[in-house]
């Protein structure tokens, strides 16, 4: 069965691409030449955080985690939960799903949504490339205050939901 | 400079697979050890993978067709000149188009820079490209519901916002500091 999110998703992706190939049939080869690319790249990642989605929720007793990143974990936890999005360097559309097996078993909301806005938001692997373009006071001013603010967004989340 | 490129996508790729071949391992010696826990196991990782094939496809197809159809070169061209908070909401808008990762961005917004972009404009374009890509806020949803979704947007926009100006502000504040330095050291000199 396919969820409501995934209709619409299929359903956009369908109705541009008809819009697309009315417009340039080859230029929408292309793109879908780079779709596949893209899907080809990212699959095996998929996998792995489908097996470690897999094993954390079968394995690991939901009191265990909560401890270190569930409600009574505060602001340690947030922080914890920030660091490791911040130095991983997972897919942001992977990123949902196994936040979603974090909440599951037992981390707060907080600690989610920090882990998930450090993710997207600062790249430690591509760090050195942002600093060559962007140069080092605006990489590192932005990768910081990103952080800082992540941090923010957590709490607030945490309080309003 | 391509050839630098696939070495380099080849090079994660490999990396990648090794993990995979790592992390398939361990589950298969994890279960056959706890063979109880065989079901729930595999059942979790099946329906996140259903789940995943359910929306990834299509995400990559529209990912694609933008990255075609929206060149690099619009994207610089109109945010480039815009000032103001016109500037700003554009540059929201197309960092959410569904185009590549984030290093993609960082050669962009140095052409924008070197073009007379602001520097506010350019850190909320970065942002927005890194985390309100309109794609991923639907797998958002799809997996932590809409209320997650929308006050978690809702509040990373507001602070994307004050984070451009802060930064812009402290940017000019260092180089205006720094200028002063220097004429102060050619002040000196004479």
């Amino acid at each position: 069965m396919m969820s409501l999110t995934a209709v619409i998703v299929n359903a956009l992706a369908a109705v541009v691409l008809i819009i697309s190939f009315i417009k340039d049939e080859k230029k929408t080869w292309k793109s879908l030449g780079v779709a596949l690319k893209s899907c080809i790249r990212i699959l095996p990642i998929v996998l792995v955080i489908i097996i470690f989605i897999g094993l954390l929720l079968g394995f690991v007793p939901p009191d265990k985690i909560s401890r270190v990143i569930g409600e009574q974990s505060g602001f340690g936890g947030v922080v914890i939960t920030a660091v490791l999005g911040a130095v991983l360097h997972i897919p942001s559309l992977i990123s949902f799903p196994l936040a979603a097996s974090f909440l599951t078993v037992g981390a707060s909301v907080a600690t989610t949504a920090a882990f998930i806005t450090t993710l997207t938001m600062i790249g430690t692997v591509t760090l050195p490339l942002e600093i060559k373009e962007l140069g080092r006071k605006f990489a590192l001013l932005r990768n910081g205050i990103s952080f800082i603010i992540a941090i923010i967004i957590a709490f607030i989340m945490g309080m309003i939901l | 400079m391509n050839k630098d490129k696939t070495k380099k996508q080849k090079k994660g790729m490999l990396r990648d697979l090794i993990l995979l071949g790592i992390f398939s391992c361990v589950m298969i010696i994890l279960l056959l050890v706890f063979p109880n826990k065989q079901e729930p196991v595999i059942k979790t990782s099946w329906d996140f993978f259903v789940e995943m094939i359910a929306i990834l496809p299509a995400v990559m197809i529209l990912m694609g067709l933008f990255s075609v159809w929206v060149s690099k070169e619009t994207v610089v061209k109109y945010l480039g000149k815009k000032s103001g908070l016109k500037g700003m909401f554009l540059s929201i808008l197309f960092g959410a188009l569904p185009t590549g990762p984030l290093y993609v961005a960082f050669p962009m917004a140095s052409t924008m820079i070197k073009k007379g972009a602001r520097i506010s404009n350019i850190i909320i374009f970065l942002s927005a490209w890194a985390c309100i890509k309109i794609p991923q806020e639907m797998v958002e949803m799809r997996f932590l519901g809409l209320k997650f979704m929308a006050s978690r947007l809702l509040l990373t926009i507001i602070f994307v916002f004050l984070m451009g100006l802060l930064v812009e502000r402290i940017i000019e504040w260092s180089d205006r500091k720094n200028s002063k330095l220097e004429g102060g050291k050619i002040n000196a000199g004479i």
